[in-house]
């Protein structure tokens, strides 16, 4: 490995033996087709064919009024194919699967968002299919499991650890390096080691080329800030990217979960509770202890319950170039309830991290000002989640209702 | 003794050492060291002792387990280094360190060695830390007198295990096949065949680790390593049959090492 992926001291690839072929491989597969020009292109033509993009950048007039500060665009990467922004990153990855003439796709998954987006990529590419996914994550997101299944990929429960993101992310990296040969590690967030934070920013950074254009055509200014929410970060770093060069305000919303006292939440950047370490294969803030074992994290949004963090993002902190702010869970899903009813958008609660971020910011920006809001993906799918951070009694019967059919049911046929 | 020498010194009585492993805390501190204490008296020749972490990404399910079990215990990163002080001074045989890099990090790189070596150890593995990587943690160990054992695998390039052999010491730990530990290995023409890379690559002494369970795999190293690693089976054995398996199976695959007709 000749360029070690490093950003202000964050980064690197700390990778065991086995691995280091490997990595040399996908580098140089990376580095390949990055030089390319027909690669890029290709690669937006299948974003453009395949998962309906451009995803517009939407006026938001209602809470722009009722905040009366900066105007509230929205980048809608809700409505990418497979309803988040994950879609962008897996499909150049399958791009890059192809290039290596490899024919077997893992990948994890916290929200089920990245593990849908793989195994449809999978499905359409022709690649065999496994998904990692903590046992918490498999009971609170469900219907992403049955889809993923229905899509042709085997899911697997991981019982290890916390049993969420990041157990899932080991176990991927231990089914790598039982076959590195075959098979391709579709890591889904801007972490890792190198050259996947770079990699997944190359191909994330759609979303702030598109915006960019967007908000310079329709608003005919740059953006005072732009706001994503962030678990590993590879929503943040795409659009980011747009805006790098831009005298704009980058903000990233951490998931503050029952406030950041609580010791229940999962900001490593925001409110100076991470430190930095080392584990799954780079060096970055974690949310660890003195003896630099990983904490048990919290969010009431599932893709953002992770322990650790960008090292992109790291440096970007680093550097001054972005800010980093946590919300709660009670100020996402009042947040998401205001842009339902408001906008009759439906945001993920990860995307609602930004958007309540946001909402507590735009009144002290002027009227003529710009914002950007990072809807990283859609609301409708986690209605389970959703639905109990309402604690809607009318869903709850439903859910009863059904339990008992199905129960009646088995019962019928246990005895017939 | 270094650890170079002292493998060296006791192949002249065996064709192939043991090696075995240990998780600290695992089940707990009392019957991890009860462990140690059977080994070593079974006749084994250096061990392994491994600081348990949160995120054990080489370990397959067996050591991740006993990982999570010891530090479900309480298990700590200082109470692992009395541990590892204790069976060095109790016991004539050399200890390695095995651990992944953040603990050595949050401890503190230089201190970690320092500490090590003040409790009379004699190397580490840290399998997550590449030598591009590994600087600061390559100059402390050197300072401190101490063994970085590092590790080739099957998909490691002749010319990268030249580069490696440049900063490993003691022995070199060669990965039998891709994969975590835990899984069986078979003894192919395959692995011999990379075994004999790895002999042609370092003066080093040869350990060669994942899924050695019984003589058989002892006979098959004869002439082709020096030290065989017994890591998740021991831990297998312990778990079904106690002190007194862990007694037989190191007394059984130490018999089945003794200089004699292949
Ligand atoms: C809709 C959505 N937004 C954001 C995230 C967080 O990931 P990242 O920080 O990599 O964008 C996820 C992860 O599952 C997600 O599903």
């Amino acid at each position: 490995m000749r360029n070690r992926g490093y950003y202000s001291g964050f980064g690197g690839a700390y990778v065991p033996e086995i691995l280091v072929a490997t990595f040399d491989e996908l580098e140089d597969a990376f580095e390949d087709a990055k030089s390319d020009p027909s690669f890029r292109k290709s690669y937006e033509q299948l974003m453009a064919s395949c998962c309906g993009r451009a995803t517009p950048l939407t006026l938001a007039e209602n809470l722009s009024e009722r905040f009366g500060g900066a105007r509230i665009y929205i980048k809608r990467e809700d409505l990418n194919h497979t309803g988040s922004h994950k879609a962008n990153n897996v499909m150049g990855q399958g791009l890059l699967v192809k290039r290596m003439g490899k024919t077997r796709v893992v990948a994890e998954t916290g929200a089920g968002q990245h593990g849908v987006a793989t195994a449809t990529m999978a499905a359409r590419m022709g690649l065999e299919c496994t998904i990692y996914m903590g046992e918490v994550d498999v009971i609170r997101q469900r219907p992403n499991v049955f889809w993923m299944e229905r899509l042709g990929a085997t899911v697997v429960s991981v019982r290890d650890g916390s049993r969420t993101l990041k157990d899932a992310i080991n176990e991927a990296f231990r089914d790598w390096m039982a076959h590195p040969d075959t098979t391709h590690y579709v890591l889904g967030t801007a972490c890792g080691p190198h050259p996947f934070p770079e990699m997944v920013t190359y191909f994330q950074s759609i979303i702030g080329q598109e915006a960019r254009r967007q908000v310079l055509n329709q608003a005919g200014k740059l953006p005072k800030r732009v706001y994503a929410c962030v678990g590993g970060g590879s929503n943040a770093m795409g659009i980011f990217s747009g805006f790098l060069d831009d005298d704009v305000e980058l903000v990233g919303a951490e998931a503050g979960g029952r406030g950041l006292g609580s010791g229940r939440h999962a900001s490593r950047l925001a409110g100076g509770q991470g430190s930095i370490g080392i584990a799954q294969g780079y060096r970055s803030y974690f949310l660890q202890d003195g003896d630099g074992q990983m904490r048990e994290t919290h969010s009431v949004a599932a893709g953002l319950d992770y322990i650790g963090v960008s090292p992109i993002l790291a440096h970007l902190q680093r550097s001054g170039r972005a800010r980093f702010e946590a919300v709660t869970d009670s100020e996402v899903v009042d947040a998401m309830a205001l842009t339902m009813r408001c906008e009759g958008l439906v945001p993920a609660l990860e995307s609602a991290h930004g958007f309540a971020q946001a909402f507590k910011e735009v009144r002290g920006l002027a009227k003529e000002d710009v914002v950007i809001v990072n809807q990283s993906g859609r609301g409708d799918k986690d209605i389970f989640t959703v639905a109990e951070a309402f604690e809607d009694p009318g869903w709850r019967a439903f859910i009863r209702h059904k339990a008992e059919q199905y129960g009646a049911r088995e019962l019928h046929q246990g005895t017939a | 003794m270094a650890l170079e020498s002292y493998i060296k010194a006791r192949r002249r009585q065996r064709d192939v050492l043991l090696m075995t492993h240990i998780v600290i805390g695992y089940p707990d501190y009392g019957r991890s060291m009860q462990t140690v204490e059977a080994m070593v008296e079974a006749g084994v020749d250096l061990m392994e002792l491994q600081v348990p972490f949160s995120e054990p990404i080489a370990d397959g399910p067996v050591i991740l387990g006993a990982n999570q079990r010891a530090l479900a215990g309480g298990m700590t990163v200082s109470g692992c280094l009395d541990f590892a002080g204790k069976c060095a001074q109790r016991f004539d045989i050399p200890f390695v360190i095995m651990s992944y890099y953040n603990i050595l990090h949050r401890y503190g790189v230089a201190a970690f060695a320092d500490r090590m070596s003040g409790l009379g150890l004699k190397g580490a593995i840290v399998p997550d830390l590449p030598p591009e990587e590994a600087r600061e943690y390559l100059n402390a160990m050197d300072r401190a007198c101490l063994d970085p054992i590092l590790l080739y695998s099957p998909n490691t390039s002749d010319e990268r295990m030249a580069y490696l052999a440049e900063h490993a010491r003691g022995f070199v730990y060669c990965v039998a096949r891709p994969g975590v530990t835990g899984a069986a290995t078979e003894f192919s023409e395959e692995l011999t065949e990379y075994l004999g890379r790895c002999r042609a690559a370092t003066e080093l002494p040869l350990a060669v680790g994942l899924g050695i369970r019984d003589g058989k795999g002892m006979k098959y190293l004869r002439g082709k390593a020096d030290i065989a690693i017994v890591g998740s089976h021991s831990i297998r054995t312990f778990d079904e049959q106690g002190t007194p398996g862990i007694r037989s199976l190191v007394q059984s695959l130490v018999a089945a090492s003794a200089i004699g007709p292949p």
